[in-house]
């Protein structure tokens, strides 16, 4: 029998979730017998090369670059999964979404102290090849259908590990208590 | 300014629970109420300024900052939208040289919106310096405009020639229409003041005149439609050293009008229903409460109560019944809908935020001032009058069995006689529709934003408590309306601007709904948007007024009868649309770093 | 005694003296009715609305609601508790709640309520209001992006003259905490410390401290809120 296929992706994350998804220790190796993983920062492989049954997306949607690849996972991924507090409401980065995007890019590249004097020509980065800022922080689900939310800052490994085995087992995902936390 | 604001101070005998009144005379005075007068008025009372100011923010007519030596208060409601709002908005804009909510450089314009301000039988209209301006066109405001940089007065601004009837009165010099198109017991020109006090009242003892109203039935008439007869009787039997009367005249549903006809033309009698009240619950002291809006009305109104007095028909021993002392005192509002909820409309008389209390205890047994109070309608005291004049039997005559009487109603949108028509319980939409004019109809708002929009099918429909009850309002609506934006986002908009913010259903829910209504009408809406507006919806019955749990009535019942509308809407092959816009997301960042290709 | 009442809260037959609000006389009988503005010993005000109960059939908020003989109270039903939760909901992409970043996270009780009604996420879009935090007081710290508009700082601390030092300032949905520009700079130490204690949630903090509770220990970090009943 065919495993099934995983894939992952941290948006404007910190990488904190998949250290947390490493952080079920011994278990690590049960999960590989389980599945195989697709496109994901785990194993480097950096396109969609086949369907897959999970996506696992971490971070909020900060940049242009950010929808298109969770366009992509939507696209590839039979069951989409935020996990963490920035794909579930942008988390640490959407703490710029009262500033306007110029005030911060002023503040990134013209105004901040440690650029105020190097940025002579007073320029915003703005070579064609960048990705581009949103306006503000989206969370994932206000930008493509999300099927399950984990929250926590990062997720307990533990709660990574019940929800994983809850959704390849086709069981109700179980909460417990003391690993149900958004921080 | 020291100076004035210590005389108002003294008008009302530095009584904290007089802030409404300070606040409303330092507002018209100096034409905002800036730190130095909070300041003042706090230490004068013994408040904090945080106390002042809690009060002061809550109403839409106190402004901290100058709003313009001519202040320019123009209506959003959908009346005054489907007359022509737009154009008239516009002109004043590019005539000001301003956009609204501001005020020109040199103060002299200040630009408003204001929620529906009692016109809708001549809208659009606006409030200039408290004086209502009707019927306006781009034409007549390109004129006030020119004339107000001309230096004009305010009497000198008026070309239209006063109103009809007591609208022309020299206290009053209203440029207002009663639109009075049907007369019934209320309305009826044929009326003896004071015939009921002198005449009835000596003869009877205060429970005859409670069993009266129960026996004739009659029940509130601002849309709850509580039993007249039992709410005083309640009251009555409530032990207490103080009792009040307070009549509620802050009408400000949208497309209600009938109270200002009533206040303008009937005055006395609503007077008099309030002596009668007060006679049977033992009340000494009455409230008029009326909206900000009719402030217009105000010298008219106080001459009518000092003449009262002089007549014994108010004051001490009145109409000679030894120890029946009763008077009245006007509250004016200052710009809230919610007031019209009576236990808002009792803090606001107390000075406070128009926050509705939480319900027990009901104002008969805990009101003004925490005394045993009955809040009645304009309409309602004015009924009662009637009743005791010929009886219940004659009341009960008007009407149907369960819905006994007459009511008025004002009747306004698209129909060639808007205006206030008085009825007996019983007629049916068709027959509204008919009576004023409307042939092309393709929803009627019935009870205002708060009530329902009906279609065709539930034209034959009846109005009484039983079935379409309603406060009065009436909005015709014909084809060329679109009822989803023009309508149903309009009323939405209304409940947010005058939420007072206490529940967190209310507060926040119709943003909510407001925000996916737009996504449907942007085109980005999927089917699952309307059910879960549905569902969403259902938790402002968790509110704890009436403008609460029926905020989101505009939306729940324009789904159930226009259903097809949203379905149009919609896309309907679209399972989920997160509204999310990648062109326009993008585009500050764009704009801001100048790069020019747009991201796909 | 004569002034009892006898009224059931799901079916499960109560006592509790006549005039009681229905949340403290759940609490009297050890049932958990979850609230986020009620405090016991300030005046109710209904405003989060999270303790609403069907009285004999009707919505009441039982912090305002008062005991009265042979009342049927339904508390803990699906259609309540997913009220409450769509509630919290809202409340949550009403404000700004970053909970990984606040110090009041373990011991908030917004937070402990969506623990406690399994809120993975909010179903409401995200408001992401612009707020500010006030730090201009000597002893507190206003964070209006977290404040839920319980009303409990504005009704439970006023100065020694009984005027008011918190205040509500404009009305619905822009209605936010006004700060007196007096009263609040001459906070007392006792009184600042009140408010903090009393405020729900992070919105208002001492200065000069936070995150003083090792995670795991913290108020809510093991047992749900409202377990202690």
């Amino acid at each position: 029998m065919e495993k099934p296929v995983i894939a992952t992706a941290s948006l404007a994350g910190c990488f904190g979730c998949h250290m947390s998804l490493l952080d079920i220790d011994e278990r690590i190796l049960d999960l590989i017998e389980l599945v195989d993983f697709n496109k994901s920062p785990i194993n480097d492989i950096k396109e969609f090369a086949r369907e897959c049954d999970i996506g696992l997306i971490e971070g909020g949607c900060c940049l242009d670059e950010n929808v298109h690849v969770l366009k992509d996972f939507r696209n590839h991924c039979r069951i989409l999964v935020s996990v963490g507090e920035c794909a579930i409401m942008g988390g640490l980065p959407a703490m710029r979404n009262g500033i306007s995007v110029r005030e911060c890019l002023e503040e990134a590249y013209l105004n901040g102290p440690s650029v105020r004097n190097y940025n002579e020509n007073k320029i915003l980065p703005n070579d064609e090849e960048l990705p581009v800022l949103l306006n503000r922080v989206y969370p994932c689900h206000e930008v493509v259908k999300i099927d399950y939310f984990l929250p926590g800052c990062p997720p307990d490994a533990d709660l990574l590990w019940r929800a994983l085995t809850a959704l390849l087992n086709n069981r109700k995902m179980d909460l417990p208590y003391e690993v149900f936390k958004f921080d | 300014m020291e100076e004035s604001i210590s005389s108002i101070l003294d008008r009302y005998n530095h009584d904290v629970y007089r802030l409404m009144d300070i606040l409303i005379d330092v507002q018209s005075d100096q034409g905002f109420i800036g730190d130095q007068a909070i300041a003042r008025i706090a230490e004068d009372l013994g408040i904090s300024k945080a106390d002042v100011e809690q009060t002061r923010s809550f109403y839409h007519f106190f402004s901290k900052k100058p709003t313009g030596k001519y202040s320019i208060y123009l209506n959003t409601s959908v009346n005054a939208c489907m007359m022509g709002r737009d154009a008239v908005a516009r002109t004043f804009e590019v005539e000001a040289g301003i956009p609204f909510n501001s005020v020109t450089r040199d103060g002299l314009i200040g630009l408003f919106d204001t929620s529906c301000i009692g016109m809708s039988d001549q809208e659009p209209a606006a409030i200039i310096n408290g004086k209502i301006f009707p019927n306006l066109t781009p034409f007549r405001v390109k004129e006030l405009i020119r004339d107000i940089r001309a230096g004009k007065s305010m009497e000198e601004l008026v070309v239209e020639g006063y109103g009809d009837g007591q609208n022309s009165n020299p206290d009053i010099r209203a440029v207002v229409s009663n639109n009075i198109r049907k007369i019934g017991p209320v309305l009826d020109p044929d009326y003896k003041p004071g015939e009921v006090i002198r005449k009835k009242l000596p003869a009877m003892t205060p429970q005859q005149v409670i069993d009266e109203m129960k026996r004739s039935n009659i029940r509130g008439r601002g849309g709850a439609g509580f039993p007249t007869g039992m709410k005083w009787e309640i009251c009555r039997k409530t032990e207490s050293d103080e009792k009040y009367i307070i009549c509620n005249a802050d009408e400000g549903e949208p497309g209600t009008f009938k109270d200002r006809v009533i206040l303008t033309e009937r005055p006395k009698l609503l007077l008099e229903g309030m002596v009668v009240a007060a006679y049977a619950i033992g009340a000494r002291q009455g409230i008029l409460y009326i909206r900000h809006e009719y402030k217009y009305l105000k010298i008219y109104l106080e001459k009518l109560i000092e003449g009262a007095h002089k007549r014994n028909l108010m004051g001490k021993n009145i109409a000679g019944i030894e120890g029946f002392d009763f008077d009245v005192r006007i509250q004016f509002g200052a710009g809230s809908y919610v007031c019209g909820e009576e236990s808002a409309l009792i803090e606001s008389a107390e000075g406070k935020r128009g926050e509705p209390r939480d319900k027990p205890p009901f104002p008969v047994e805990k009101g003004y001032l925490d005394k045993p109070t009955v809040v009645n309608n304009v309409e309602t005291f004015c009924s009662a009058v009637k009743v005791l004049l010929n009886g219940a039997d004659w009341y009960r005559s008007f009407g149907t069995t369960d819905s006994t009487g007459t009511k008025v109603l004002s009747i306004s949108g698209d129909c060639r006689y808007p205006g206030v028509y008085e009825v007996e319980w019983g007629f049916s939409v068709n027959d509204i529709c008919g009576m004023a004019g409307a042939d092309d109809v393709i929803a009627v708002q019935v009870g205002g934003p708060s009530g329902s929009l009906v279609g065709p099918s539930d034209f034959d429909r009846i109005l009484c408590y039983a079935d379409l009850s309603t406060g009065g309002s009436l909005i015709i609506f014909n084809h060329t309306r679109d009822l989803l934006q023009d309508v149903v986002l309009n009323f939405t908009s209304f409940f947010i601007e005058e939420s007072c913010g206490s529940c967190s259903t209310c507060r926040i829910m119709p943003v909510i709904l407001r925000n996916k209504l737009l996504k449907i009408l942007n085109a980005r809406g999927a089917k699952s948007d309307i059910s879960e507006m549905l569902e969403w919806a259902a938790i402002l019955k968790a509110s704890r007024c009436g403008l609460g749990q029926t905020a989101a009535n505009p939306i729940i019942t324009s789904i159930q009868n226009f259903r097809h509308l949203y379905d149009q809407k919609v896309r309907g092959e679209v399972r989920y649309d997160s509204g999310f816009d990648l062109t326009q997301a993008t585009q500050e960042a764009i704009a801001a770093t100048g790069r020019y290709t747009a991201v796909d | 005694m004569a002034d009892l009442n006898n009224f059931t809260i799901d079916g499960l037959k109560c006592l509790a003296r006549e005039g009681t609000s229905i949340i403290d006389a759940a609490r009297q009988n050890d049932q958990f009715i979850p609230t986020l503005c009620n405090l016991e010993g300030v005046p109710p005000k209904g405003a989060c609305r999270v303790c609403t109960v069907r009285v004999n059939g009707k919505l009441m908020t039982a912090c305002t609601a008062k005991i009265s003989q042979g009342m049927e109270i339904e508390n803990q039903t699906e259609e309540l508790n997913e009220m409450r939760k769509s509630i919290v909901e809202m409340l949550f992409v009403e404000g700004n709640h970053f909970c990984p970043s606040c110090e009041k996270s373990g011991e908030c009780e917004l937070q402990a309520l969506a623990y406690r009604f399994e809120m993975t996420v909010p179903r409401y879009p995200y408001f992401y209001p612009k707020r500010n935090i006030d730090a201009s007081h000597p002893r507190i710290v206003k964070d209006h992006n977290r404040c839920i508009l319980c009303k409990r700082c504005v009704r439970a601390i006023k100065d020694e003259k009984g005027r008011s030092i918190f205040a509500f300032l404009d009305r619905g949905f822009e209605t936010r905490i006004y700060l007196d520009p007096d009263l609040a700079g001459q906070l007392t130490e006792e009184r600042a410390r009140k408010a903090v204690e009393v405020c729900p949630v992070g919105a208002i903090m001492p200065r000069g401290e936070g995150f003083k509770t090792p995670i795991g220990r913290r108020k809510y970090d093991r047992h749900p809120i409202g377990s202690d009943m």
